[in-house]
C-alpha cells in the first residue's frame, strides 16, 4: 500500500497528533480490530496535548505486537530484546533526563521474561511512562498462554483451559514502587488518552495498563468476535470511584479502571542521581 | 619522566575507561570483576557520568546500550556466568551498532565454576557466544599497564567502528598489583577517538546508511532533528525492519566486513625471541607471562623457543599465524581451558606445522616449568 496522496500539512491540520507518525512506514503490522492502535493513538494525542515536540521523545520497546509501536513513532526509538525494554530505557533516561521516555510493551514481554526489569524500574521510581498493552495472550508468536491469560481461557499452550492464576499488573506495580498506576481500555479511547497524559506528566515511574483485545488470536481461541471483545471491556470495567463504592459481592468479575494509585511524594531517580552528580563534580555534567 | 604508580588490575581498567572518555557504566556484581564496578561507582559521579547497578546482568548490558545510544561512551564489566547472560544484548548491540565496551574478567567455568580463581574459558564465547553471525573485536592484555592501554584502545575502536568491543582479562590480571607508568596516559599523550556524527542535514539523515568505511554515522538520541529507529531485527538504512533477502545479506556482510577489513590495523601482538625460534608458543593473558619465563628457561637449555603473545585475539591474526607456522617446526598453545584458541591457531597454521596443546581448567595457573616440560617433550619429537 502506498502513502495516501494527501499533503502532510493538511493531515496534521485536522489531526495534529499525526505529526508523531512515520506515515511512510504505514500500514502497521497489526491485525484488524487490534487495540494497540488505540493505545498508540492515545499516546500520540497525549503528547500533542502536552505540547511535547518529537525531538523530546524517546520510545523504547521489547518484543511482541505492541513492541512494534516505536517503528511507527517519529521520535528517538529503540526496538530492543524481549522483556528488556525497561533496561535500555533506564540507560537512555539516565543519560538524557530531558527526554520524555515511553516504554511500549505487552503482558508477556513486561511480566514474564521482563518481570524482573519491570519491578526494578518501578522500584527506582525512574521517570518512565510504561504503556502496557494487556491482551491476555502472546499474539505475535501465535496465541500461547501469558501471565495475564484469565484462568480457564484457551490458548495454544492451554488446550484444556488455563490452570494458572492471572497477574494483577496494577497491584504488582504499586507493590514494586510505581508512583502512578492507571488502567484503561482500548474501548474507552478518550479516557485512555487522559490517563496516558497524566502518566507522562507525572514525575516518576508511571504504568498505564491498557486492556486491549487480541481479536484474531485470543478472540478466535475463546470464541469471541471483535465486537464481543470490545463490548466485554465496556460491560466489565467500571470507573474506579464507582468500583470502590460497590459491595464486595458485586465486585466479582468486574475490573476497576482509571487512576488506581498516584503518589507525588517520592523522589524521582534521575533527578536524585544528577543532583548527587552536581554535588560531587561541582557543576555541570 | 616516568610517573610510576602501583595499581590494582581492576581499578586500572576503571581509571583507563575514564581517561578514554567513558561516562556511563551499568553493572551487576560478580567476582572477580566487581572492583571495576566499585571503582566506577566512585569515579563516575565526580566526572559527571552515570553509574548504575542494575538488577541483573542482562539489564546491565541493556542499560549500557541505552547509555550508548544517548551518546555517552558506555561500559559494563562482568565475569563468566554474567558474560553468558549478557550475550543476548551483546548481540543486540552488534546488530544496532551501539558502541560499548564489555569487560569479562574470566574465572573458572562452566556454570558458577571457580569464582575466585582464574580461567581463560570464554575465548570461544567471545566470538560465538550470541546467536547469529557476527564479529566483535576482542582484546586481551597481559599486565596492568596494558590493561590501561587496552581499555583505552577498546573504547577507541568501539566508537570508531560503532561496535561492541570485548576486553578479556582473567582473575589473575584483575586482582594483581603492578607498577604503571601514568605519564603515558597524560591527556596530551593519549589518542582518543570519538564516534562519527552525521554530516548531512536532518531531512537527508538515514541512521543506518554506512559511509565508505562501512560505518554509519548515528547522532546521539536527543539530537534535535536527527531522529532514528533502531531494531535488533534485520533493517534497512532507515533502521526499519525488513525481510528483503538482499538487504538482510548486505547488512550482515557489512557488519562483519567493517571489523574484518580493519584487521591489519586492529592486529596487535608481542613477539619474544621468535627470530630464530624452532618452536613457537602462542598464547595470551596470564598464561603468556608463564610462557615468557618458559622461553627463557628453554633457551638456557639450548632449545630455540619463542613466544607470540596475541593481544588482539579477535579478529585472528591469520596471516601472522600462518607465517609463523611456516617458520617453525612446532607450535604450542597453552591455555587455561580445554583447548579453544588452539582451534584458531590450527585453522590459521593450515597444516604448516604441528600444533600442540597444554590445557588446564581447574582454577590453577599454568606454571613456567610445566610449559618447559612440554617444550622439552616436543623438542624430543614426542607429544
Amino acid at each position: 500500500m502506498s502513502t495516501p496522496n494527501i499533503p502532510m500539512e493538511k493531515i496534521i491540520e485536522k489531526k495534529p497528533y499525526f505529526k508523531y507518525l512515520r506515515l511512510n512506514k504505514m500500514p502497521t503490522i497489526w491485525c484488524p480490530g487490534c487495540g494497540i492502535g488505540q493505545a498508540f493513538r492515545a499516546t500520540c494525542m497525549a503528547l500533542d496535548e502536552l505540547g511535547i515536540p518529537n525531538d523530546k521523545v524517546a520510545m523504547v520497546s521489547g518484543i511482541g505486537c505492541s513492541s512494534r509501536t516505536p517503528g511507527y513513532f517519529d521520535g528517538f526509538t529503540l526496538h530492543t530484546t524481549h522483556g528488556r525494554a525497561p533496561t535500555f530505557a533506564t540507560g537512555l533516561k539516565l543519560a538524557r533526563p530531558e527526554l520524555t521516555t515511553i516504554v511500549f510493551t505487552g503482558d508477556g514481554d513486561a511480566l514474564a521474561i521482563g518481570g524482573n526489569h519491570f519491578i526494578h524500574a518501578a522500584r527506582r521510581n525512574i521517570d518512565l511512562t510504561v504503556v502496557l498493552i494487556n491482551n491476555w495472550i502472546y499474539g505475535m508468536t501465535g496465541g500461547q498462554v501469558s501471565p495475564t491469560t484469565p484462568t480457564g481461557s484457551y490458548a495454544t499452550t492451554t488446550p484444556y483451559g488455563n490452570y494458572e492464576p492471572q497477574f494483577d499488573i496494577a497491584k504488582l506495580a504499586i507493590a514494586a514502587g510505581a508512583t502512578y498506576v492507571a488502567r484503561g481500555t482500548a474501548y474507552h479511547a478518550m479516557e485512555l488518552k487522559k490517563l496516558i497524559m497524566d502518566g507522562i506528566k507525572h514525575k516518576g515511574f508511571s504504568l498505564i495498563e491498557v486492556l486491549s483485545p487480541c481479536t484474531i488470536v485470543y478472540g478466535r481461541k475463546n470464541r469471541m468476535s471483535i465486537e464481543e471483545m470490545y463490548f466485554w471491556f465496556k460491560e466489565n470495567t467500571i470507573p474506579v470511584k464507582a468500583w470502590e463504592k460497590l459491595p464486595e459481592e458485586k465486585r466479582a468479575g468486574k475490573i476497576p479502571r482509571g487512576v488506581l494509585y498516584h503518589d507525588d511524594s517520592r523522589p524521582e531517580y534521575t533527578e536524585l542521581y544528577w543532583n548527587k552528580v552536581k554535588e560531587l563534580s561541582g557543576g555541570e555534567k | 619522566m616516568a610517573k610510576l604508580e602501583l595499581k590494582y588490575g581492576n581499578h586500572a581498567c576503571a581509571e583507563a575507561a575514564i581517561i578514554a572518555g567513558c561516562r556511563f557504566y551499568a553493572g551487576y556484581p560478580i567476582t572477580p570483576s566487581s572492583e571495576i564496578a566499585e571503582k566506577m561507582a566512585e569515579l563516575l559521579p565526580k566526572y559527571g557520568g552515570v553509574f548504575i547497578q542494575m538488577e541483573d546482568e542482562i539489564a546491565a548490558m541493556g542499560a549500557t546500550v541505552g547509555g550508548s545510544f544517548a551518546g555517552l561512551k558506555s561500559m559494563t564489566a562482568t565475569s563468566g556466568p554474567g558474560f553468558s547472560l549478557k550475550q543476548e544484548n551483546l548481540g543486540y548491540a552488534f546488530m544496532v551498532e551501539a558502541p560499548c565496551v564489555v569487560v569479562n574478567v574470566q574465572r573458572g567455568g562452566p556454570s558458577t565454576g571457580l569464582p575466585t580463581q582464574p580461567g581463560q574459558q570464554e575465548i570461544m564465547q567471545s566470538l560465538w557466544g550470541t546467536h547469529g553471525d557476527k564479529l566483535i573485536p576482542v582484546f586481551y592484555p597481559g599486565n596492568v599497564q596494558e590493561i590501561m592501554e587496552e581499555t583505552i584502545r577498546a573504547f577507541n575502536w568501539a566508537e570508531r567502528l560503532r561496535t561492541p568491543v570485548v576486553l578479556l582479562l582473567d582473575e589473575v590480571l584483575g586482582h594483581m598489583r603492578e607498577t604503571v607508568d601514568m605519564e603515558q596516559f597524560a591527556s596530551d599523550k593519549v589518542e582518543i577517538w570519538d564516534r562519527k556524527m552525521p554530516d548531512v542535514p536532518p531531512e537527508e539523515y538515514l541512521p543506518y546508511k554506512p559511509g565508505e568505511d562501512d560505518v554509519p554515522a548515528i547522532a546521539p538520541y536527543g539530537t534535535p532533528g536527527y531522529r532514528g529507529h533502531a531494531t535488533g531485527l534485520h533493517h534497512d538504512y532507515t533502521g526499519f525492519p525488513t525481510t528483503d533477502p538482499e538487504t538482510c545479506q548486505e547488512l550482515i556482510d557489512r557488519l562483519i566486513r567493517k571489523v574484518k577489513n580493519r584487521q591489519p590495523e586492529l592486529e596487535k601482538n608481542e613477539e619474544y625471541k621468535l627470530d630464530d625460534a624452532e618452536i613457537a608458543i602462542v598464547t595470551f593473558g596470564t598464561t603468556a607471562r608463564a610462557a615468557k619465563t618458559a622461553v627463557d628457561l628453554a633457551r638456557e637449555k639450548g632449545i630455540k623457543v619463542g613466544l607470540l603473545r596475541v593481544i588482539t585475539i579477535w579478529p585472528s591474526p591469520e596471516e601472522t599465524l600462518n607465517k609463523l607456522a611456516k617458520s617453525v617446526k612446532a607450535i604450542l598453545v597453552p591455555e587455561l581451558n580445554m583447548g579453544q584458541y588452539v582451534l584458531e591457531v590450527e585453522r590459521c597454521a593450515k597444516g604448516e606445522a604441528p600444533v600442540y596443546r597444554l590445557n588446564r581448567a581447574n582454577g590453577k595457573i599454568i606454571y613456567p616449568h610445566e610449559i618447559l616440560a612440554k617444550i622439552e617433550e616436543i623438542a624430543k619429537g614426542g607429544k
